[in-house]
């Protein structure tokens, strides 16, 4: 197994100092909001880390067509990695969002739709990390997984477009959105600017944790490619 | 307007969830990372015996 490239040693150390410094400008940099004031920058990682698990769901859903189409299993471990990461992130923005509701709507929960879409997601691709362990030959269980994930992946633009299309008291901040969001507000430059910041900081968190995912998941391989040759 | 004394409540306990979900998946990927490794060396002593 070769050892890790200066670019991911570099990778990985940006990325350290990016969520450091999202952090800094999360709470030295962007204003109190009026109504909410503290528990509103709780937005920032929220949002960043949304998008990053959808992101890495879509991902998954490019490198299982792309596993379809030329049955090579780096794709199969790309669509593992990506998942894994993704379940994560999102798991982390739902629990964010959770804190977030408390305050703001009196409650941890409701069944809103984009409250009950993202728990959806977040069950289909956990049930695909589950389900992939029951098949033992590595070609149909990626075949599996990525047949699997294309079709879970139509959920995620359901997810994304479930505050615009229904009826929610999840705010939209960018856009228009229902007129029973609960929790919206104004943003100003340096909101703007910290949100737009923390996006970019997560998307390279995120291709650094997959470039070391990927790197387990290829050890994985190996291993099982050397227990064939051994047993 | 939300208590300030309950809002820095729910923002440290919503930025205390990044900071122990995210450093937690680190440490099971560098877990397994190790593990892997252990198990690739085995394997490769038992190719070699045999």
């Amino acid at each position: 197994m070769k050892s890790q490239s200066p670019t991911l040693k570099i990778l990985t150390v940006l990325s350290v100092l990016l969520f450091l410094a999202a952090l800094a400008m999360v709470f030295f940099f962007t204003p109190l909001e009026a109504t909410m004031n503290y528990v509103q920058k709780v937005f920032y990682f929220h949002i960043s880390n949304a998008w990053v698990g959808m992101l890495g769901f879509m991902v998954a859903a490019v490198a299982g067509i792309a596993y379809l189409v030329s049955h090579n299993r780096k794709w199969d471990s790309l669509e593992m990695a990506a998942i894994e990461i993704s379940l994560v992130f999102f798991l982390i923005a739902i629990m964010l969002g959770s804190i977030w509701a408390k305050p703001v709507w009196n409650t941890w929960w409701t069944w809103d739709p984009r409250l009950t879409t993202a728990a959806i997601v977040e069950l289909i691709y956990l049930a695909c990390l589950l389900l992939r362990q029951g098949i033992d030959d590595p070609d149909r269980r990626a075949r599996f997984c990525a047949v699997y994930t294309l079709v879970g992946s139509l959920s995620v633009p359901i997810t994304f477009l479930s505050i615009r299309l229904f009826r929610t008291i999840h705010p939209v901040v960018i856009g228009n959105g229902s007129a029973n969001g609960q929790g919206s507000f104004a943003m100003t430059s340096p909101m703007l600017a910290t949100m737009f910041f923390c996006l970019f900081s997560f998307s390279v968190i995120f291709a650094t944790l997959l470039w070391h995912r990927l790197r387990l998941e290829n050890l994985m391989v190996a291993i099982e490619e050397r227990q064939m040759e051994v047993l | 307007m939300l208590d300030p004394t309950i809002s820095i409540k729910y923002m440290i306990a919503g930025y205390a969830v990044v900071v122990v979900v995210l450093p937690g998946y680190l440490v099971s990927l560098l877990l397994r990372w190790r593990a892997l490794k252990h198990k690739l060396q085995d394997l490769e002593d038992v190719a070699g015996k045999k």
